[in-house]
């Protein structure tokens, strides 16, 4: 099935698609993700309770949601994005809310003590959460994190059903040419276990990086 | 050992918020009802003269229907003037709805006694070879590939692929004028490879209704569909949108059933052929299509097989 | 937070306290923008008027909308049960001593953690379920999320400290009565919160049911904008601005519903057992 008519060459683009989406989606979750954490865990109330209210939207709307509301909402006041960035935005900004609360966790992980030891040997700020904070609630952060990032290639399938030429939609269009359900979605399982095994390998070497004890 | 504070994310008082919010949102069952269109139920008949005796020896879709004392019809929900739910009123309406009504009657099954269930182009085949529909009237051209999957009483009706643009749109006269613009249409219909042969660059979605709305913001240039259903949203959008008006293709609409279920099929196909006989096809679309003034057409041939 | 000493910054002092008031009306300031910005745009572009809105003033959509409510309640209801009972049988398989029986376990859970939850309930109305999309939805929902609940429920009982399987065995337990009484119990406590969020998802995740005709809020959603027709278009934007809420209303109301229930569990696991040093 997958050698005939052109389909492996369909299948390719829907493949490498999806992993475009996912990696562009997965860039901006990191950003915005890491920003929201600032601000919740910033000495600012408003900038605290903006990423609050952010993070409480976007992680309890549906992703289908978000999707309609970027399709079909955002061209209403005129701002017209092609469907693959609007795919990204979407899946970026549902992501970066998860990303958010595993990295403040993260934070909330570090003991204060180690944060005021450094500090009483003058280190500043900046020193204090590079060199401190961020090295130990990275290890803390690592599973979850890895978690969300297995989730997300999976979660980017929806933008299939909104005009991006992806590996559900390669599925959709394949199933119309009456090729066997069981065939079509075994090829495509076998991708998406690619990916997702590809991620979690990623995550597993990053984990046995040697870092800091503790 | 590190202190772990447990995550406590968003606080109770928000939630609580939102109950009430949902709880005004359940007591707010109060409001108007009615159609904010006059004349949208004009579009409906009264109902047809039900035959109580009806009889089909080997249908096993109709025996189902039968026990379960429902028959249940899968139609569109958003296609104005041929299959179209009234969300304010909780009605359908249009030509494909008096179709199904039709031979629901002749079938032995009151207008109390159907069930209509929505279905998008793209699962058509999926709902009845399953059984999730008895059968299906929603602009379903016959063609081979479809019968493979399931069978087709009829056409009822013959309509052909067009193009629907902004109003203020002139470049686009045909179909070999969409090369390389952006055109809308439905993931499942057959007007997607036809497009495609002309070389425009097609963008698929789930429903017209979609489709239309990204003509209305400008995200695509066209949508191609069938002639029928474009004059209704023509109608429905008059100040924004056209239909080009040159069809590109004979697309013959049938009564979609399960493959096997001959006896049924022939049942359909009588059904169809009384009420073209008797002059209820042709008020049906008076008072659906033809309200935009077109004269109704003479009812196709039936393809008996 | 403000006034308390924190991992980041220690305790603001007058300079400190200065300089945040100035960043909270710098930031209030630019929030407020955002906001009015967002609002003068919907508002430019007709999304306020009244015949957007008018749609919702009808008892048959008010009954549309809560009809979707129900429709996703129920398809929440029964897969929330089918995983959270498929999540415990998995994480036995997991955890099993047999290794045959641990490899299955983890190829299913692998396997249905990878596969995106569209293409599975869609495989499964097109193949098994065509006249129940329910059920598609419902068994698709049900091995996602069950797998990952076994996931939690794993992680969980491994980080039960050890020495309180090592004191039931040297009791004489047998290893379902240690896992059945002394692991499981504090794995599903301390993974509570997890379980719970996961729910959410869940709950969340029944909107891909609009995909294969089940109708759920959604797609009820999506048949209101649809079927609306205004000068200035469809209502999308109203559409989105009523459903949203109900979603993240309903989240909010099973979060809270979880951790009352964590709450009360709390209580009970400190009568029994004084708290640990």
């Amino acid at each position: 099935m997958l050698f005939e008519d052109g389909n492996f060459g369909l299948f390719r683009d829907g493949f490498l698609r999806t992993v475009e989406l996912s990696a562009a989606s997965a860039v901006l979750a990191l950003l915005l993700g890491t920003l929201l954490a600032a601000f919740r865990v910033s000495p600012v109330p408003v900038l605290r309770s903006f990423a609050t209210v952010w993070v409480g939207v976007f992680r309890n709307t549906p992703l289908t949601l978000l999707f309609f509301a970027v399709t079909f909402g955002l061209p209403r006041v005129d701002v017209h994005l092609s469907a693959f960035v609007g795919a990204v935005l979407a899946l970026g900004c549902y992501t970066a809310s998860f990303v958010c609360e595993v990295v403040r966790s993260g934070i909330n992980t570090v003991p204060v003590g180690q944060a005021e030891a450094a500090r009483s040997l003058g280190m500043t700020f900046g020193q204090t959460l590079v060199q401190i904070v961020l090295p130990q609630a990275g290890r803390a952060v690592l599973g979850p994190m890895s978690s969300i990032f297995i989730a997300l290639p999976r979660n980017s399938a929806i933008a299939g059903a909104f005009n991006v030429a992806e590996l559900y939609s390669v599925q959709q269009t394949l199933s119309e040419r009456g090729y066997a359900i069981f065939v079509l979605f075994f090829w495509v399982a076998l991708a998406y276990l690619c990916i997702s095994a590809a991620v979690g390998l990623a995550f597993r070497r990053l984990e046995h990086r040697p870092a800091v004890a503790r | 050992m590190p202190v772990r504070r447990p995550v406590r994310m968003p606080s109770r008082r928000p939630a609580a918020a939102a109950l009430a919010l949902l709880a005004l949102t359940a007591t707010a069952a109060c409001g108007k009802s009615g159609s904010p269109s006059t004349g949208a139920d004009s579009a409906r008949s009264t109902g047809y003269t039900v035959k109580t005796d009806a009889k089909l020896d080997g249908s096993p879709t109709f025996a189902a229907a039968k026990a379960r004392g429902k028959l249940v019809i899968g139609a569109k929900a958003d296609q104005p003037g041929l299959g179209f739910e009234d969300i304010t009123t909780n009605t359908r309406n249009g030509f494909d709805i008096e179709i199904a009504r039709m031979v629901a009657a002749d079938l032995g099954f009151s207008d109390s006694q159907i069930e209509w269930k929505t279905i998008d182009s793209a699962n058509r085949e999926t709902a009845l070879a399953g059984g999730q529909i008895d059968y299906y009237v929603g602009t379903y051209s016959i063609n081979d590939k479809r019968k493979a999957q399931v069978s087709f009483a009829g056409p009822y009706y013959l309509a052909g692929q067009d193009l629907l643009v902004r109003k203020d749109n002139t470049d686009i006269t045909g179909p070999e004028s969409t090369k390389g613009r952006k055109v809308c249409t439905v993931t499942g219909s057959t007007s997607v490879d036809t497009i495609r042969t002309y070389g425009a660059d097609v963008t698929t979605f789930g429903s017209y209704s979609s489709c239309v709305d990204k003509l209305i913001t400008k995200d695509v240039d066209a949508v191609t569909t069938d002639d029928a259903i474009l004059k209704g949203y023509a109608a429905q959008n008059a100040t924004q949108l056209k239909v080009v008006g040159k069809p590109f293709s004979t697309e013959k609409y049938g009564v979609g059933l399960n493959k096997d279920d001959k006896v049924l099929r022939a049942a359909i196909d009588d059904a169809l052929k009384a009420h073209e006989d008797n002059g209820d096809w042709k008020s049906a679309y008076d008072r659906t299509l033809g309200t935009s003034g077109s004269a109704a057409p003479q009812p196709p041939a039936l393809e008996r097989y | 937070m403000t006034a308390r000493a924190s991992v980041l910054y220690d305790v603001p002092g007058p300079r400190a306290r200065a300089r945040y008031r100035a960043f909270g009306v710098l930031g209030a300031a630019g929030i407020a923008a955002l906001l009015w910005y967002v609002y003068a745009q919907l508002a430019e572009h007709g999304q306020f008027s009244a015949q957007m809105w008018a749609p919702f003033e009808y008892t048959a959509v008010q009954q549309l909308i809560l009809n979707g409510v129900r429709d996703t309640l129920t398809a929440f209801g029964l897969a929330a049960l089918l995983s959270l009972v498929l999540g415990a049988l998995l994480a036995a398989g997991r955890l099993s001593d047999h290794r045959p029986v641990r490899w299955a376990a983890s190829a299913v859970v692998e396997f249905f953690r990878a596969m995106p939850l569209l293409i599975m309930i869609f495989a499964l109305y097109q193949a098994v379920f065509s006249s129940q999309p329910l059920w598609a939805l419902v068994l698709g929902l049900g091995l996602y999320n069950g797998s990952v609940q076994a996931e939690i429920i794993r992680s969980g009982v491994n980080a039960v400290p050890r020495g309180q399987s090592e004191a039931a065995y040297a009791l004489g337990l047998r290893k379902t009565q240690v896992m059945a009484t002394v692991l499981v119990p504090q794995a599903v406590r301390a993974m509570l919160p997890a379980m719970i969020g996961q729910l959410v998802v869940t709950l969340k995740d029944t909107s891909l049911g609009f995909v294969i005709t089940y109708t759920e809020l959604l797609y009820a959603g999506k048949l209101i904008a649809g079927n609306t027709s205004t000068p200035q278009g469809y209502p999308y934007i109203p559409v989105v601005l009523v459903i949203a809420p109900i979603y993240i209303a309903l989240c909010l109301a099973l979060t809270a519903l979880a951790r009352w229930i964590e709450s009360r569990g709390r209580r009970g696991a400190n009568r029994r057992t004084p708290a640990p040093a």
